[in-house]
């Protein structure tokens, strides 16, 4: 059995003992040039002699095509007589550019027509200048309880903006999820088989890097920690949720690079994903609503500011820097998962 | 006497500051000025190490011996770590896509 130990921990692991598909050793060749062609060569020709098969057998191109499609095409084929196809084809031709122009001309009058209606610049009944920001500075630290104002004000006057900027990163998940997602399960494993394989194999993948790994290996637990302490200091000084979600999600990416998917997904899979996306903007609506309900009928809040300067301080601000900066994380890490490889 | 060893500091930080700058006014003429990614890459991390590391050590002197100090100078040690790994990767992605290597430079086969 082969066996690989365990980083951090040093326990040895078992392995099952990889079946790798097989392919056509010519392409498998590892030179400095087929390290990139190898793959591509063989899916090329296999279309090429795809795409020439079909073409010289019309039937066996029309099966290729499902029948749904083909009666639609019909269809709407049948809208318009061959004989008057020329001319709606000019009156398409000559219109297009004009419609465009009309519609490009109508926005850039509707825009400016809408900066017309904005508050002369410099008016001392401006927006800019009411008693918000004001009270902002002088009474942010005792209403919030948070020695960062910028903390104060995004995660406690404006905190129902700061939960609708976190559901945005969660939309754009399930948006690249939905667009980048292998679906079947068969799909996914061929593809991660694949992926071991060539890794395993290309000696020229950051996996095998020592000196990537070597480097990895001390700076992800730095980063961890590093990140932790901006996600807990957001209230203290500068940092918060957004800034150390980012750098967690980095480290996990890294990590990712240096030891591979396999490895990640011990620790981290789309269920994982869900869970922590689940448990972080649930518990932000539903503490934030406690706060705006309790805020608005005046009564009295169980949440206290405590005392400016201590970790435990600033009421729900370090709860919630803490769910924004799960978010954020995950966010990051789903993407390049996304991107790079179609699924956790 | 105060005063001395206060101007020796000013002068001490500001020349290491002013040598952060000028290596990163040589990264960003190397980047533009040269076409080739391994060449872009050296200058690249001219100022990557040595410019920030010399703008840092001059905040540093500047800055007297406080909290941040010590912040700035784990910023040296991680972008130390950080950007030679960095640029080896990129190094190591163009010796393995690049099949006209030899026609940029000389290359010794291990």
């Amino acid at each position: 059995m082969e066996g690989e130990q365990d980083l951090y921990l040093g326990e040895l692991e078992m392995k099952p003992p990889k079946n790798a598909p097989e392919t056509d050793s010519k392409a498998k060749e590892i030179t400095r040039d087929g390290a990139k062609e190898g793959r591509q060569e063989v899916s090329q020709e296999e279309l090429k002699n795809a795409y020439q098969s079909a073409t010289e057998d019309p039937e066996k191109l029309r099966k290729m095509i499902p029948d749904t499609i083909v009666n639609m095409v019909e269809s709407t084929d049948r809208l318009v007589p061959q004989s008057r196809r020329p001319l709606l084809k000019a009156i398409f031709d000559k219109a297009y550019p004009v419609l465009a122009t009309v519609m490009c001309i109508a926005i850039i009058a509707l825009l400016l027509v809408t900066v017309s209606w904005m508050p002369p610049f410099g008016s001392a009944d401006n927006p800019t200048s009411n008693e918000v920001a004001q009270r902002y500075i002088e009474q942010g630290l005792e209403e919030t309880g948070a020695v960062n104002i910028v903390s104060g004000m995004i995660l406690d006057y404006r905190a129902f903006d700061t939960l609708g900027e976190s559901n945005v990163l969660f939309i754009a998940t399930i948006a690249v999820m939905i667009l980048m997602r292998l679906d079947s399960k068969e799909e996914k494993e061929q593809l991660s088989a694949e992926e071991a394989a060539y890794t395993h194999e290309n000696t020229l993948e950051p996996e095998h890097d020592a000196i990537l790994r070597s480097v990895a290996f001390l700076l992800v637990p730095m980063l961890l920690i590093f990140g932790m302490y901006i996600i807990l200091c957001g209230h203290l000084g500068p940092g918060g949720g957004f800034s150390g979600g980012a750098v967690i999600g980095a480290s996990l990416i890294l990590y990712a690079n240096a030891y591979g998917f396999q490895k990640m997904e011990k620790l981290f899979t789309a269920k994982t994903y869900k869970a922590i996306s689940f448990c972080a903007l649930g518990f932000y609506a539903l503490a934030k609503s406690y706060s705006f309900f309790t805020g608005a009928n005046e009564l009295e809040s169980i949440i206290s500011a405590g005392t400016p300067g201590r970790i435990l301080s600033a009421g729900l601000i370090l709860p919630l820097n803490i769910c924004v900066g799960l978010v954020v994380a995950c966010t990051m890490y789903s993407f390049y998962v996304l991107f790079r490889k179609g699924g956790y | 006497m105060l005063e001395i060893s206060e101007w020796v500091r000013f002068l001490a930080g500001a020349a290491f500051l002013l040598i952060g700058l000028i290596a990163f006014l040589l990264e960003v003429f190397g980047v533009f000025k040269f076409h080739y990614v391994l060449n872009r890459m050296h200058a690249a991390a001219v100022g990557d190490t040595l410019g920030l590391g010399a703008s840092l050590v001059g905040l540093m002197i500047l800055n007297g011996f406080q909290f941040s100090t010590l912040k700035m100078g784990l910023v040296i040690l991680f972008l130390w770590c950080a950007s030679p790994v960095s640029s080896h990767l990129i190094s190591r992605m163009e010796t393995a896509t690049n099949p006209d290597l030899e026609k940029e430079c000389e290359v010794t086969e291990l």
